[in-house]
């Protein structure tokens, strides 16, 4: 078993556990629903949550707590809560896991939540292609329903919360969480411009919160064992609590390790992942999911926490941890990255969706040996004029992997084009406005 | 019938979930593409009409996503992920066999209807790539025996065993090896 104990995945790991309501009852299940609903103001629920130091799991790492106290205190309309469960970054698989294999653990956090803030009901987003775990859901908000954990008049406290699958549709963007708003209202999922924050005016322009499901399946057992608890495990004071890391790639055993926040990467990939899988060298990694840059095997004793992987250049995000084995072409994998951002930009802001064109014809271009070295250029230029300058994050996202791989392995990129002027091959100009159409 | 005459109950617990009736769209237009395997145009009508919205308000947001189709598609839609994590342990691979074993190339059906094959961005099974979704099932650690099987489950069960169940990896035991 693993040397430290686990939180999320503890139940699931039991011979036997199949996630029903039996199941989770019998180790403890509802148990903080129980001590918190009527019992802990709903004040003491966010100041408890805000002590715990916990940072959302889906990518942004804001302390939840202190998500939650932006909402109006005073306002009389209706608040909601939005499990975001719209798991799409590449790299990412642990909401699938949490959600299919103990489904209540995520319904038990979303109706803590919704006692914190006051919502009468909270929905589900989850990703279209997860038929599966919608349906896990929809039995399991029947059973919590049916035993009085949700609904009206939950165990006879007066609080009132309502929960609901609503499924996605295979929009990449609808994780970011004003795209899944629209998209939750039946509307195209294009990024909101902010301000107003969610916090106001979100759903149906009603004070609203949106939480990842790692993120609420942690709730629980902040409110059963102390927020003092929570805070002591991790990397405190900033990185507080486990990660439910996704190791894929190149490894002898990929999947999803549960350990504490500030564990390296060495430690995740040759103890928890089994090593390479051909045991040749590391050759660079990805540390939270396609969106993060890439960093190499002189960062392999980073530790996993939210500012140790920025201060080395990366970012934590999802916790995504994708690794490649020397020999694999960088600019190809650069390429790789690039097409799901080109394929996934909403098209709402020019910079992202004419930039992640170029960016990709430019990629294909190089790794065809038809490059000029001025594409280098042009590439580090577009990416420049992309990130910051449109309305989501997701514009600073898909420049991570041409900048990071440009920055570590630029040499790859010159012999490619040093190949091409040898071959002296007919070699198109710079990308511009009238490229040819992407397939 | 009409569609929302047809799916009138099932439209009205749907509705009944909503304080706006716009959300509706999204699970609607599943309904309507789960009655013919496609979104066709009356259904859009209907919807927009049951939700009071006009039919181009629902053809601009059908149209953004991607799991909605518009054409009819093969009875098993194979939908192969081409992303990064999968390219890596090879789905590339798997997309050539596919090809080979069904004659359809990406965007194509096979004549008798039966298959639809898609290339298709990460589907979130990073870790048991490569993997393919055939309409609401996962496939997972793709293989050429595993890829024979459940081509022939499929014609001969419409269904296979080997699709993923409810999802966890690595399993229990191998973890506790491994640590």
């Amino acid at each position: 078993m693993p040397k430290h104990e686990l939180i999320l995945l503890k139940n699931m790991m039991q011979p036997g556990y199949t996630g029903s309501l039996a199941d989770y009852e019998k180790t403890g299940g509802y148990q903080a629903l129980r001590k918190s609903l009527g019992k802990i103001a709903q004040t003491d629920v966010t100041a408890m949550v805000r002590k715990s130091g916990l940072r959302g799991r889906g990518g942004a790492g804001f302390p939840t707590g202190v998500k939650w106290g932006f909402l109006p205190k005073d306002y009389q309309g209706p608040r909601y809560l939005c499990c975001n469960a719209d798991e799409s970054e590449p790299g990412t698989f642990k909401d699938r896991q949490l959600m299919e294999r103990d489904p209540h653990q995520v319904l038990e956090g979303i109706v803590l939540a919704c006692y914190a803030i006051g919502a009468e009901t909270g929905y589900i987003y989850i990703r279209g292609e997860m038929v599966l775990a919608s349906k896990i859901l929809e039995r399991a908000i029947d059973e919590a329903r049916a035993a009085g954990y949700i609904g009206k008049n939950i165990l006879g406290t007066g609080v009132n919360a309502d929960v609901w699958v609503h499924r996605g549709a295979g929009a990449y963007i609808c994780g970011e969480e004003t795209a899944l708003l629209e998209s939750l209202e039946g509307k195209r999922g294009l990024p909101r411009i902010k301000p107003p924050f969610p916090a106001t005016h979100g759903l149906y322009n009603q004070p609203t919160v949106v939480n990842n499901v790692e993120t609420l399946a942690n709730l629980p057992h902040i409110l059963n064992r102390g927020p003092e608890w929570f805070a002591a495990i991790g990397s405190p004071p900033k990185s507080t609590g486990t990660r439910v890391f996704c190791v894929s790639g190149h490894v002898k055993r990929p999947g999803n390790y549960e350990v504490p926040m500030g564990v390296t990467v060495r430690e995740l990939v040759y103890e928890h992942a089994g090593g390479m899988r051909s045991d040749k060298p590391i050759k660079g990694f990805i540390p939270g999911g396609a969106s993060a840059p890439f960093l190499t095997p002189a960062h392999l004793d980073v530790k996993l926490d939210f500012e140790s992987v920025a201060a080395a250049g990366s970012m934590l995000g999802s916790g995504g941890v994708t690794v490649l084995e020397e020999g694999t072409s960088m600019v190809w994998a650069a390429l790789r990255l690039m097409e799901f951002f080109y394929h996934e930009s909403c098209g709402k802001c020019s910079p992202c969706r004419e930039g992640s064109a170029w960016l990709v014809q430019t990629l294909r271009r190089i790794l065809a040996k038809r490059g000029r070295m001025e594409d280098l250029e042009t590439l580090l230029d577009l990416c420049k004029n992309i990130a910051g300058r449109t309305v989501c994050a997701f514009g600073d996202a898909e420049v991570a992997p041409i900048q990071s791989t440009l920055k570590h392995w630029r040499q790859e990129y010159v012999e490619l084009i040093n190949e091409a002027e040898a071959a002296n091959l007919i070699r198109p100009e710079p990308v511009g406005p009238k490229q040819e159409r992407l397939s | 019938m009409t569609f929302s005459e047809k799916y009138k109950d099932e439209i009205a617990e749907i509705l009944s979930r909503y304080p706006v009736k716009r959300s509706a769209l999204i699970p609607l237009l599943y309904v309507a593409q789960r009655d013919q395997g496609y979104v066709t145009e009356s259904a859009m009508k209907d919807i927009a009409q049951i939700l009071r919205l006009t039919p181009p308000q629902v053809y601009e947001t059908i149209t953004f996503y991607t799991m909605f189709n518009l054409k009819p598609v093969g009875k098993y839609h194979l939908q192969v992920c081409k992303s990064l994590m999968c390219a890596l342990v090879g789905s590339d691979t798997v997309i050539e066999w596919i090809k080979t074993k069904l004659g359809i190339a990406p965007g194509e059906s096979t004549a008798d209807g039966l298959f639809s094959l898609s290339v298709v961005e990460c589907l979130a099974a990073c870790g048991t790539g490569p993997m393919m979704q055939i309409n609401e099932d996962y496939y997972e650690q793709l293989t050429e025996e595993k890829l024979d099987r459940i081509l022939s489950d499929l014609r001969s069960t419409g269904t296979s065993p080997l699709k993923s169940g409810p999802f966890m990896w690595p399993e229990p035991a191998s973890a506790e090896q491994g640590v």
